[in-house]
């Protein structure tokens, strides 16, 4: 290290030997001790957290007299306190899957139509806009899907629950405002829609050109050119798109917090008001909470971080096994 | 079937820069044509106005008439991806579908078409890859990516897979300059088995691979960096490389200049 880095300090001697390292290369100590000391701040920073969440949450889960993953239930001002993620982690879960199963599409639709339909002079201001969407807010999304899309999607409800009701996921069975799982996945969609589309459509601006004209040059048209060229080169990007946007809506909160209006019951009319999310649980009940009450909601709070580790490495997989087919040595 | 490709007038541009200008040839049916000339001299410009490459680069632009047999490949009515079904290309640098197994390459041009039967599919892909050279190399691996071939058989993947479709003529872009040695002469004896049954237009650097393979050679020069260039002869390739009748032609290929 010491030999090959040009010595630009001047009274470095010509050939450093080993043993001569430390003179005249002060920045270089001190940029070492600095990249080395704020790396091991932030294990030990990272360490600590972990060790500080799991221990409160033992103390929760130790009294808890409930099964804490099976329990329809947050009672945790109880004697003896009953508490249990079950509802938590549905809600979760299905509103994140609705959200992707929604925006995805329709953002590389839009990504696509950025990089490869749009003439440039719409596609640039385009990709502005959706960036910019990126940055509002998310209590700004929050009110905006309370006060315009709950009432708006009473309609889009109702024609589900005539056409779909046989699916039983669409079907209403409780009259009221659609504070439901459903119109949660809806605004999560729209909120993550932003961030997958300006990623995947950076991927696709980078499909090399040879793997284009590959396809042109066999007489594909442009959405065969899509289909054989750039999705393929585009999938990893798309899943990490996906996955970011997968993060976003798994954690979100004040959004959730807003729209949805909470019970503690699972329940796959997807439709009817009710359920409840790990963020959502978490803001709506920490603020009166007593000590024990807040550890139970760390408890949560874990829960939904193991997931989400457990989602990006899913996705890292995925990735990894595609690697073969990369192109990276093509 | 291979089909004789007869360009008049031809200039192409890329936004107000004029590449290309006013060129005229006839390229005859089983037969190969070479390319030869200096750098940006417009070699690779002007083949892909041949199967109507040129206009998916931003601003590119075509004027002149291209006939294939009787067909203007710029009339009003032609659809360019019908042009580049009939008239197929190998490029500088081995393209092929990196997510594609071997088999899946040299198959997308016939899915692309829809116009196969899928019993015939397997018959046509060893066929292909077959007359690419390429068989016995890569049969027992039909299904791995063909990312993974080296660079000589990556080329002759991108062969088998313009071939596959039966192109009336096939068009190589110095298709062995990314190639060593003994790829270049595998890629060059295809080339002499392949022009039984295609025509084909080659561009290359190499004057011995314009002598040894081709049957005419044309000659392309620019009279300044920045000036559009020009077709300065096509003739007999034994004729352009004993006794050309272009002083300019015969400074060029003993390396005088370019
Ligand atoms: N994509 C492009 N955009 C603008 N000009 C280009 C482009 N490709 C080539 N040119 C110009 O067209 C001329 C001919 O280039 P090219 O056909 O690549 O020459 P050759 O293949 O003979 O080396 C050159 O002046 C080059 O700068
Ligand atoms: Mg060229």
């Amino acid at each position: 290290m010491a030999s090959t880095t040009p010595a630009d300090t001047p009274p470095a001697p010509p050939v450093p030997g080993p043993g001569s390292r430390s003179t005249g290369r002060l920045g270089d100590k001190v940029f070492l001790g600095l990249s080395k000391g704020s790396g091991i701040l932030l294990l030990v920073i990272m360490a600590s957290i972990a060790v500080f969440l799991s221990y409160r949450s033992v103390i929760a889960l130790s009294d808890n007299e409930g099964n804490f993953l099976t329990t329809f239930e947050w009672n945790t001002a109880g004697d003896p306190p009953v508490f249990g993620i079950a509802v938590l982690l549905f809600g979760t879960v299905v509103s994140s899957i609705v959200a992707m199963v929604i925006a995805v599409p329709i953002a590389v639709g839009i990504a696509l139509f950025i990089s490869h339909y749009a003439p440039r002079r719409v596609a640039a201001p385009l990709a502005y806009v959706v960036d910019l969407l990126a940055a509002v807010p998310s209590i700004i999304y929050g009110i905006w899907g309370a006060l315009v899309l709950v009432p708006y999607l009473e309609g889009l409800n109702s024609w589900l629950d005539e056409f779909f009701g046989w699916t039983y996921v669409f079907e209403k069975t409780e009259i009221g405002i659609p504070r439901s799982l459903f119109t949660v996945g809806i605004l999560l969609a729209i909120m993550i829609l932003p961030i997958v589309t300006s990623v995947s459509r950076e991927v696709f601006l980078q499909v090399p050109r040879m793997n284009e004209e590959a396809a042109l040059a066999l007489g594909a048209t442009r959405w065969e050119v899509i289909r054989l060229s750039v999705l393929p080169f585009g999938r990893s990007g798309i899943i990490s798109a996906s996955m970011l946007g997968l993060g976003r809506a798994l954690g979100e909160t004040m959004a959730v917090a807003t729209v949805l209006s909470p019970n503690f019951l699972v329940s796959l009319h997807l439709l009817n008001p009710g359920g409840g999310t790990f963020a959502q649980n978490i803001a709506a009940k920490f603020g009166e909470a007593n000590e024990f009450g807040r550890d139970a909601l760390i408890a949560s709070g874990l829960v939904l971080f193991v997931l989400t580790l457990l989602v990006n490495g899913a996705a890292r997989l995925i990735i990894a096994r595609r690697k073969e087919y990369s192109g990276a040595n093509a | 079937m291979a089909k004789r490709i007869d360009v008049s007038g031809l200039s192409a541009y890329y936004g107000s820069h004029k590449a290309i200008d006013d060129i005229s040839m006839t390229v005859e049916p089983r037969s190969v044509t070479a390319f030869i000339g200096p750098s940006g001299c417009g070699k690779s410009t002007f083949l892909r106005t041949l199967n109507r490459m040129h206009e998916v680069t931003p601003g590119g632009r075509v004027e002149g008439k291209v006939m294939l047999d009787d067909e203007n490949l710029y009339g009003s009515s032609v659809d360019p991806v019908t042009v580049r079904r009939t008239v197929g290309m190998v490029f500088q640098r081995p393209n092929p579908f990196p997510t594609m197994s071997i088999f899946d390459n040299v198959a997308a041009g016939l899915r692309l078409n829809g116009s196969y039967k899928k019993n015939e599919l397997a018959g046509v892909v060893e066929r292909s890859l077959r007359g690419a050279n390429l068989w016995d190399e890569v049969k027992d691996r039909l299904n791995k990516p063909g990312s993974g071939l080296s660079g000589g058989q990556q080329q002759r993947l991108c062969i088998a897979r313009a071939i596959a479709v039966e192109p009336d003529v096939l068009l190589m872009d110095e298709p062995c300059s990314a190639l060593d040695p003994i790829s270049t002469l595998a890629i060059e004896d295809l080339i002499s088995e392949l022009k039984e049954r295609f025509t084909i237009v080659i561009v290359t650097h190499n004057m011995q691979q314009a002598a040894r393979v081709s049957d005419r050679t044309a000659f392309f020069n620019l009279a300044a960096v920045g000036q559009p260039g020009k077709l300065i002869e096509i003739d007999e390739t034994d004729r352009i490389f004993s006794n050309p009748s272009v002083q300019a032609t015969e400074d060029y290929i003993s390396g005088r200049f370019g």
